[in-house]
Order: C-alpha cells, then sequence, then structure tokens
C-alpha cells in the first residue's frame, strides 16, 4: 500500500504502476518515481544498517548525498552494487537489497557493537582486531560479513559501454536555474554547448518548489527553457549524466547511464556512456547540499532532509510523514515545513535554534497553520526502528548549550536542516581552493585555477533571481571572450523572499552532562560520531586529514557530502580554533561511484589486448597445436600427433631436427631495417661487437646493453649492404627496442642520417632446421648453398618458386639451419612447398617448447628468461662479444666496481645428480649441509628441461661466482618440489664444439 | 588528463604521448674517461626540481617523435613544446 502516495501532484504517471522487490517483498511504485520515492511512498522506514554499529537507519535525502538507502541492484551477471535509491529510476521489475543487515534489516545480529559501542571508538579498526594475527582469517570473515560492503557479479558483465570524445566551447554541469539559463544564454550566441545534469529532468531544485519565474510556474519555465535549449542545434542536453571529474586543460568525464532507467537487461544496447570532454570554458552549477543538524540519536528512521521533503512532495507526490518536527538553524527550511503541511500532514511544529525574528518565512508558516518555537533543539529522539517522538529543550545561545529540562513532542517524521554547503566538489578537483566565508557559513569555491565559473548555489547564492543573473552574465562573458557575440537576456522576474540570516548550529550540547549524551551522527556512511572526533582530539590528532583518516570521516562512497562540514566545525569546536583554520578537505573524483564497465568502455577482451597471429597460423590451429602467448603472439607450443602427450611430442620433435629435419615458424622475431649513411655508426653505439668490420652478406650474434651495462635485448643481425643492415630481435622486445632506438636517435644523435623500419608483420620468418636441411632448400632454390658458397652466418637474396626469399644460414639449435624470411602474404605457401619438398626426410613442425630444449642443450641464453636486467654479458658467458676498441652503450657501467665483483651470479649448467629428475624453474640453489640461521641462497634456476637427445634433464641456472664452481653439488629448492641435488657445469650440454651448425 | 601540443602534430592527449623524464641530459662523449661517481651522475641521478622543468615527451602513438616540453611541474602547466634539433642539444658527433 503506497500508504504515504498524495492524490495528486509530481512528476509522475499513476496511471502506469511499476512492480518492484526490496529484501524479497513485493511493493508498487510509479512511472517517474526513484526507487527511494517508491519506499518513502510505501511507508518503508528501515532501509539499511549502518557500517559500524548496525543502527537502524531510514532515507535522508534525495539525491547523490543520500547516504543510508545504498542497494544492491539486480542479481546474477548484471548486479550493480553501491547504488543510492534516490538516484535510481523506479522501472518494473526492479529488484533492490540492503547491503547491510545480516541476517535480516530489522534484527541485526551486529546490534550488539552498538550495546558495545564503547568498544567500536574512532580508530578501532586500528587498536581492534590486530592481535593475535593467526585469528585474522576468523575476523576478516565476520568483518566481511557485517559490513556489507555489496558483491560485484561472478559472471562478467554482458552489457555495452561505450565512450565518445567530444570538444565543445561551453560544458555546463547543472541544469537547475543557473545552469539553464546560462545554457540558453550561451547556446544563443551559437558557441557549442554541452549541458549536463545527473537527473532524468533538467530542472535543480526548481522542480521541488512553486516559484513564479517571469510570470510562469517554475514546471512551465523549465519546459519553455529545455523546448530552447532542444531547438538550438549547437547545444547538447545530457540528462541522467554525472560529470563526475574534473582534470587538468578543461579535461572533463561524464558518466551517462543511458539504458539503467529502463531495466536491469538491456544487453544489445549501450547501457552507460563515458564522455571525455575537451572544454574552452566550463560552467559549474550543480547546486548545493543541504546539511544536517548533529544532535543525541540524530540517525534514527523517519529524519529526513529539508530539501528532501519538498523533493519527495513537489516530484514525486509522495508525504514522508503525518506529524512533523523540524528543527532549523535557517529560514530556507521553512519551505518543507510549508510544504508538507499544505500536503496535508496533521499537525508540524519548527523548532528554530534562532530567536524570533520577522521574515516572510515565518509569516507563511504561520499563515498555513505551523507551530512555531523559538530559541530551542532537539535534545533527543525517542524510537529505534522509527521514530516516536522528540525532546525539545530551550536553547542558550549566549553559550551554546541547551538546557537539561526537555518537552516531550510525538512525531513520525523529523525533518532537519543545518543550512546549505555548496556542492565545490568539482571546483576543488580541477584545483581551485575554497574559502570559508563567515556570513554564509560555508566553504565557497575560491578563484578558479581553470577557465571555468561557479554559478548559483555552488556558489554559494542562495535567492533565485541571483541565481539567474549569475547564469546570464556568466554565458554572456564567456561567449564574448570565445569570440561569439552575445544576445541580449531579460532577467525573469521572480519572488523577492527577505530571509533572515542562519545562526551556525554545529552540534546540540547539554548544559550539564555533555558525556553522557546518546551517539551523535556526523558522518552516517561511517558511523563517526561527535565524541570520535574529540577522541581523536583527545589522542593527538589535530590536523583534519589526520583526524578524516582516524574516524573515517568522509571516506564513505558518499565523499562526506553530507558530513564533511559539520564534522570540520566540530574539529574546530574541539581544538577552539575557527573553522577556516581547520582547512578543507580536497576533493578527488569520482564526485559519485562510476561502474567499472563504463571506466572500461570498448576496451575489453581483444579490444584491450589484441591478439596477433603470424600468416602460418591456420597450419599450427589444422594440427590442433596448443598455442603459448608471447608478447601477444599466439605461438604453437607443440604439434602433438596421435594423441600424444607434450613430453612425447617435444622428444619426436627434438630428434626429428637434431636426426634428420625439423621446421618452425619463426615469424614473431622483431625484425627492423636499418639504412642510411651513417647506419655503422649509429649501430656501432648500439651493439657491443664490432659492426663496422662485418662484411657485406654477413651475419652477426649481437647484444645490446642499458647504459646500465645489463643485457638489454639480443639477436641476428646482418649487414645487407655498405650502409643496409637487417636485425633481429626477441618477440616480446620488439616494440620496445625500436623505441630504444628511436630515443638514441632522436634524442641524443639527431644529426646521424639512419632510417629505421619495423618489418615485424611484413616479413615472416621460417626456420629449416636439421642435418636434411640444406639438402632439401637446394632443392627448391637455384642458390648455392653449399659451404664454400654459402657458409655458417651468411645472408643472401633468393627464390622460391617465383617467390623473393632472403636467406639466413643462422642457428638457434646448434644444427645446420637455414631461415628463410618472405613476404608474409606468400608464408603460408611457401611454407607448404617447404612441407612437401621435406616430405621423404619426415620434416617435423616443432613449437617453442621444442625450440627451448634445443636452445637450451646449447646454453643459448632467452633474454627476459636467462637474464632480468641485473645480468650483464660477462655474467652471462657472453664477454667475447665485446669490442675491445670502440665506445657503445653500457660499456663504461662494465667497469663499475660492481660489475666487477668477483661473486656476482653467473650462468652455468645444472645435472641433476640422479640423472631424471627436472629441476623446477625458478627454484634457488642452496648449500646441501644445513648451516645456522638464514640459508643462504646462490642463484637460481632460469631454464630447465628433459633433453630427449641426452636422455637426461638439464638446465640453466644464475649462480654467484658460478663459473669457479664447475663440479660442485648444491640443492635446487622449490615450494612445490622436493630438494633435488644438482651439480654445477658449464652452460652447454650437446655437440660441445659447436661441429653441427658449422657443417660443412 | 593534459593536452599536450606535439611540435609536429599538433595539440594531442596525454594518453598518446609517453614521457621521457629529464631532458638535456648529454651523454658523454668519452665515458672510458669518467670516474666511477662521474658516470653514475650521468647515468642515475635525475633532478626532481619543483616548478618549471625541461623534459623530454614521445608522441608515442602519434608521430613518434621525441620533443622537449617546458613544465611546470606545481601546477602543471606546459609554458612551450619545442622540437629536439642538434641545434638546441648542442651535439657533436662522437666518432
Ligand atoms: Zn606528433
Amino acid at each position: 500500500m503506497q500508504t504515504n502516495r498524495l492524490n495528486q501532484g509530481g512528476f509522475i504517471d499513476r496511471h502506469k504502476t511499476l512492480r518492484f522487490t526490496f529484501n524479497g517483498q513485493s511493493y508498487f511504485g510509479y512511472q517517474g518515481d526513484t526507487l527511494a520515492s517508491a519506499l518513502v511512498a510505501n511507508d518503508i522506514k528501515i532501509v539499511g544498517r549502518s557500517f559500524k554499529y548496525h543502527r537502524p537507519r531510514g532515507i535522508i535525502g534525495s539525491g547523490a548525498e543520500e547516504p543510508n538507502a545504498i542497494f544492491q541492484i539486480g542479481s546474477g551477471a548484471t548486479t550493480e552494487a553501491g547504488m543510492r535509491a534516490t538516484q535510481i529510476e523506479l522501472y518494473d521489475g526492479l529488484v533492490a537489497k540492503s547491503e547491510k543487515g545480516w541476517p535480516s534489516l530489522s534484527f541485526d545480529i551486529a546490534i550488539i557493537n552498538d550495546w558495545f559501542s564503547k568498544l567500536f571508538g574512532a580508530g578501532f579498526y586500528y587498536k581492534t582486531f590486530m592481535y593475535p594475527a593467526k585469528f585474522w582469517k576468523i575476523y576478516e570473515y565476520f568483518l566481511r560479513r557485517m559490513a556489507g560492503l555489496g558483491r560485484a557479479p561472478k559472471q562478467p558483465d554482458p552489457d555495452h559501454y561505450s565512450h565518445q570524445n567530444i570538444h565543445c566551447d561551453i560544458l555546463i554541469v547543472g541544469a537547475g536555474p543557473a545552469g539553464l539559463i546560462a545554457g540558453v544564454s550561451a547556446g544563443k550566441s551559437g558557441a557549442k554547448v554541452i549541458i549536463a545534469d545527473d537527473q532524468a529532468m533538467f530542472g535543480g531544485s526548481l522542480l521541488a518548489s512553486k516559484e513564479i519565474i517571469g510570470g510562469q510556474s517554475s514546471e512551465e519555465w523549465i519546459a519553455s527553457q529545455v523546448e530552447i535549449l532542444k531547438t538550438l542545434p549547437n547545444v547538447t542536453c545530457l540528462p541522467r549524466s554525472t560529470v563526475f571529474g574534473y582534470y587538468d586543460y578543461n579535461f572533463l568525464t561524464i558518466n551517462e547511464r543511458c539504458t539503467n532507467h529502463l531495466s536491469e537487461f538491456t544487453a544489445g544496447k549501450i547501457r552507460q556512456k563515458l564522455w571525455r570532454v575537451r572544454a574552452k570554458r566550463v560552467v559549474l552549477a550543480q547546486g548545493a547540499f543541504e546539511r544536517p543538524l548533529v544532535f543525541p540519536n540524530n540517525d534514527r528512521p523517519g529524519i529526513m532532509l529539508a530539501s528532501a521533503v519538498s523533493n519527495y512532495i513537489h516530484r514525486y507526490g509522495v508525504i514522508p510523514g503525518k506529524n512533523a518536527v523540524l528543527f532549523t538553524n535557517n529560514d530556507s527550511a521553512y519551505q518543507a515545513a510549508i510544504d508538507i503541511k499544505t500536503a496535508g500532514a496533521q499537525s508540524v511544529l519548527i523548532v528554530d535554534s534562532r530567536s524570533e525574528q520577522p521574515s516572510d518565512m515565518v509569516d507563511a508558516a504561520k499563515k498555513c497553520g505551523v507551530e512555531l518555537q523559538f530559541d530551542a533543539v532537539i535534545r533527543n529522539v525517542i524510537g529505534n526502528k522509527s521514530i516516536k517522538a522528540v525532546q525539545i529543550s530551550a536553547y542558550d545561545a549566549s553559550d551554546n548549550t541547551c538546557k537539561d529540562k526537555a518537552e516531550k513532542r510525538d512525531c513520525d517524521l523529523l525533518i532537519y536542516s543545518g543550512g546549505w554547503s555548496p556542492a565545490v566538489h568539482l571546483h576543488s578537483q580541477s584545483g581551485g581552493k575554497n574559502k570559508w566565508d563567515n556570513e554564509r557559513h560555508c566553504f565557497v569555491p575560491g578563484k578558479p585555477s581553470q577557465a571555468s565559473s561557479s554559478i548559483g548555489s555552488c556558489n554559494g547564492t542562495w535567492i533565485l533571481e541571483d541565481c539567474l543573473k549569475e547564469g546570464i552574465t556568466c554565458a554572456q562573458e564567456m561567449v564574448t571572450n570565445l569570440g561569439f557575440k552575445a544576445v541580449d537576456m531579460k532577467l525573469p522576474s521572480s519572488k523577492k523572499t527577505k530571509i533572515n540570516p542562519m545562526m551556525p548550529l554545529w552540534q546540540v550540547i547539554a548544559k550539564d552532562s555533555s558525556e553522557n549524551l546518546p551517539k551523535q551522527f556526523v558522518d552516517y556512511q561511517n558511523d563517526t560520531t561527535v565524541s570520535d572526533i574529540y577522541l581523536a582530539v583527545r589522542e593527538g590528532y589535530t590536523g583534519i586529514e589526520h583526524v578524516k583518516r582516524y574516524t573515517a570521516l568522509g571516506f564513505g562512497t558518499d565523499q562526506g557530502k553530507l558530513g564533511n562540514i559539520n564534522g570540520m566545525a566540530i574539529l574546530g569546536q574541539a581544538l577552539k580554533k575557527p573553522i577556516e583554520q581547520i582547512g578543507t578537505t580536497t576533493f578527488r573524483p569520482a564526485y559519485t561511484p562510476v561502474t567499472f564497465g563504463v571506466v572500461a568502455g570498448e576496451d575489453i577482451d581483444e579490444m584491450f589486448e589484441p591478439t596477433r597471429k603470424t600468416a602460418i597460423h591456420d597450419f599450427h590451429a589444422d594440427r590442433k597445436a596448443p598455442f603459448e602467448i608471447v608478447g601477444q603472439w599466439l605461438r604453437p607450443w607443440y604439434f602433438p600427433e596421435d594423441n600424444e602427450d607434450m613430453l612425447s611430442a617435444v622428444s619426436r620433435e627434438c630428434i626429428a631436427a637434431r636426426s634428420s629435419l625439423g621446421i618452425m615458424d619463426a615469424s614473431t622475431l622483431g625484425k627492423i631495417d636499418v639504412c642510411g649513411k651513417d647506419a655503422v655508426s649509429f649501430l656501432e653505439k648500439i651493439y657491443t661487437h664490432d659492426v663496422a668490420k662485418m662484411a657485406i652478406g654477413q651475419c652477426a650474434y649481437g647484444i645490446m646493453l642499458g647504459e646500465d651495462g645489463m643485457i638489454k635485448d639480443d639477436g641476428v643481425m646482418a649487414r645487407l649492404g655498405e650502409n643496409h643492415f637487417y636485425l633481429t630481435t626477441t618477440t616480446g622486445g620488439a616494440a620496445n627496442v625500436m623505441s630504444w632506438l628511436e630515443q638514441w636517435l632522436q634524442t641524443e644523435w639527431p644529426h646521424l642520417d639512419v632510417y629505421m623500419t619495423s618489418l615485424t608483420d611484413h616479413l615472416s620468418t621460417i626456420a629449416l632446421v636439421g642435418p636434411n636441411s640444406r639438402r632439401v632448400l637446394q632443392t627448391l632454390v637455384n642458390t648455392d648453398l653449399s659451404a664454400e658458397f654459402f657458409p655458417f652466418m651468411r645472408t643472401c637474396k633468393s627464390e622460391i618458386a617465383g617467390i623473393a626469399i632472403d636467406l639466413y644460414r643462422v642457428s638457434f639449435s646448434g644444427e645446420l639451419a637455414f631461415e628463410v624470411n618472405v613476404n608474409s602474404n606468400f608464408a603460408l605457401h611457401l611454407w607448404n612447398l617447404l612441407m612437401k619438398a621435406g616430405k621423404d626426410f619426415g620434416i617435423t613442425p616443432y613449437g617453442t617448447e621444442t625450440m627451448h630444449v634445443l636452445r637450451a642443450e646449447k646454453g643459448f641464453i632467452i633474454v627476459g628468461q636467462d637474464t632480468d636486467g641485473s645480468v650483464n654479458p660477462l655474467d652471462a658467458g657472453l664477454g667475447w662479444l665485446i669490442s675491445k676498441e670502440k665506445d657503445f652503450l653500457g660499456k663504461r657501467s662494465l667497469e663499475r666496481a660492481d660489475s666487477l665483483r668477483k661473486d656476482r651470479k653467473q650462468l652455468v649448467g645444472l645435472l641433476s645428480v640422479d640423472n631424471k629428475s627436472v629441476i623446477p624453474e625458478g627454484a634457488q640453489l642452496i648449500e646441501k649441509k644445513a648451516t645456522s640461521g638464514p640459508t643462504p641462497m646462490y642463484g637460481h634456476v632460469s631454464s630447465s628441461y628433459y633433453s630427449p637427445i641426452l636422455g637426461h634433464p638439464i638446465a640453466l641456472a644464475l649462480v654467484q661466482s658460478g663459473r669457479n664452481r664447475y663440479g660442485e653439488k648444491l640443492l635446487a629448492v622449490s615450494s612445490d618440489a622436493k630438494a633435488i641435488e644438482v651439480s654445477i657445469t658449464k652452460p652447454i650440454f650437446y655437440d660441445l664444439k659447436g661441429e653441427q651448425q658449422r657443417v660443412e | 588528463m593534459l593536452l599536450i601540443k606535439c611540435p609536429w602534430c599538433g595539440e594531442r592527449d596525454e594518453t598518446e604521448f609517453s614521457y621521457g623524464g629529464e631532458a638535456a641530459i648529454k651523454r658523454p662523449l668519452k665515458p672510458k674517461d669518467l670516474n666511477d661517481k662521474d658516470w653514475a651522475d650521468y647515468l642515475f641521478m635525475r633532478k626532481n626540481t619543483r616548478g618549471l622543468f625541461l623534459e623530454q615527451w614521445n608522441h608515442s602513438v602519434g608521430c613518434r617523435q621525441w620533443f622537449l616540453v617546458e613544465r611546470n611541474t606545481v601546477t602543471y602547466e606546459i609554458i612551450s613544446t619545442k622540437r629536439m634539433n642538434s641545434d638546441a642539444l648542442n651535439s657533436e658527433d662522437s666518432q
């Protein structure tokens, strides 16, 4: 039963009934409701349990400030956590659950926290649950269940999100009266304007008022302004769009909720959109937040902000109570009393902490039958699960205290207002400071640090007419500044209300017994109380940033929208300092929480990280090779035949390559073409070996170092011409090496005439490996491949079946081998030709695993596996590559004292003493004898395989002073295997003299 | 997000660029003549300026050019950007 629904009024459609569930119960609301207004209509008092004390809580606000009605919406893959009911538009079938409250809302087991709350004061996370450490798992289980911070879906998000970049002249944040008129004014001048508002309807505070503007009702006036905006082609209106981030150079981000209001299930449509805006000017017109008042038990369900009450009545046709008390220190709240009385409340009493003074609001309240009591405050609230009555005491403004004597007043709704806090969040995010205003008792935006202006109530301007004036003036200045002709705008007339100044009232203090007062909440979301702030001060915290962290004030998802100012003022009282000396807090994006989905946008799955496939990929896939991802490339791991397991497949592949013929797709190698008349002097600086001495057509194994002397990358490079080179890099290092070379060329040696081109994708590389490789290849090419004409480490151009190729006689296996480079468009065709030609010799495709075994048998390193950024060429046994004569990047570092240490880790080989245990990669190497104290670790295993050709396991390792320890025995230990006794050997296991790759 | 004017392409979002740290660190022409300390200074030591700072940026997902940026490290204001040319760097061939 929508017991609190009015028969008329509000922007709702009473003919469209919507069904929804809250904590499993079914309820009804109307089209146009928010979830919060529907709950209030259904007289739902308790919507959640508080964070620490698990006290029952009700709806306080009607917008982004709401701290209590935070729900889990939906279920399954589309569920969303941390959603404020005040910002959720109701749709048919909506499913909402409280995030806090276990086992149920009305009986929450953790309410005992409230009863034992002396234990749960400020800093309780620091002080409690710390010891003994082994109990943490138990604590965590309960804390997580009790804290109830919502659940993320376990399934992938089925919805679509999108990003859009846009430039504009003026971005207007907020479509209340100031923002709307600024939008019309700027839009008419021809400037490109975006106007965004987080609500479904434009109008802001006017939606909840019955003002007359320029002779029109506020409703009519809003409609006429929106109509103008819609007809202007240069204006983009974005309702349901929260501007949540204001970054450098007027870059702002907007979260538009496109389908959230329609249903939980809108797959196929864009659910939310992230607008990335670069604005020449920004108008901040986000309005202000009403402040709660701080008094004992000010968190009981049935306590609501004055502005929220007006909102529920005027926007949703919902009356939140029948017998209301309104507690205020300012005039603006009177409107709520008038609204609720006019809407049919039986009794309304205003309790005003100020003394009676003539004012339009007082007259208006009296006129409609509202009772008034001045010089009084609410001293306590009676009723746990819903408010039953309040205690009212006389207030003594001379010492800011209230009398102990109290009179009781029954009510079912307590409305309160402590004045207004401008929403300075975006101004603060943009880098602007805020300053305390001692007349208006709030922080107002200081000087903007970017091209922006704050107008209306977010600038601390409360009177409607002034807000409208600021909107027009601001827009006219901005458009003129941007070179447009400002359009004359008439200031629409509006009622001039005489209002009395507010009285700062930060906390209700009892004359005598302040210690024994019930809890007075400052931050509802984090259960921060007045006594927590005093406790923090007693314990030595004085800075606001420290107190915030100690008491968790402002650390909820509402970022202290309600509590921060009261908290700072109370800290000021505790420290006996004026609030302006307490400082201000910095606001950071996001203004309200933003979904991960919209942040990720389309950048998910393959759009987040592309998958690279070689030109020969289809062959590998046809052979059902499992793939390994290497630097985004899918590389075939091994090629199983007839349900072979990996070990059998790799053994077969290794034996084939060593005894007859293997073939491998090496296309993922990084490939860089370098030319220009200074190519030689450039590469001399990059590589450690003597590049200038290389003959045309010669290949060399080259390594490049960082300036710190550590191995950066390696690969074969070849001299193709006098000033023309071809470099290869590791698969994973291709892009980095290119960037590295470009950086040196452009920043240090820009005078060198050198041109570089990445050929990584353009060329495919096929390696033919094994004693029969030359015989097979020779059947396809006219080039003489004999050792005399084409010896080891040479390159030449050739042709197969009319396809131009580059041949390299190089080897990463230690066998006689040729690498064939071919335009990728012909690669698969060429691969198939080679497969056919090698058929009689049992040509065997092999993958990365066999490649690793073959290279490890020869002790060839993989940069990044056998090196880790702390390994220099001497450590890796590559001293023979270092030119004595020339300078190159990193050379000087090889002479640093640290590089010359005798106990550096060096690359060695390892053999298992039992000749059968494969040592886990990553295993640490320790002394066989137990030692006292921490066990010294001499190094670790970097590569380890079973060698089929040798019939036993082999491994490479980095070991302290390794080259002096050949023959020594150590233990290899890892967390997931038992210790294996190993002996240290040279890092080469097969064909020790290297005869096979050089075979004549 | 910074708006950076690539001297080759014009204004682009910060996400198109990568940062290259302090600019105008000159690689010693004869590293072997340096003692360990001087070499370490060149290799590791970088200024951490508060205020105006000359740094190098790369238009890494654009034209891939390195260029110089004068930026205020407090306000993030970019004062100027300019091309990196051999004159600006006062470079000479070490050969
Ligand atoms: Zn560029």
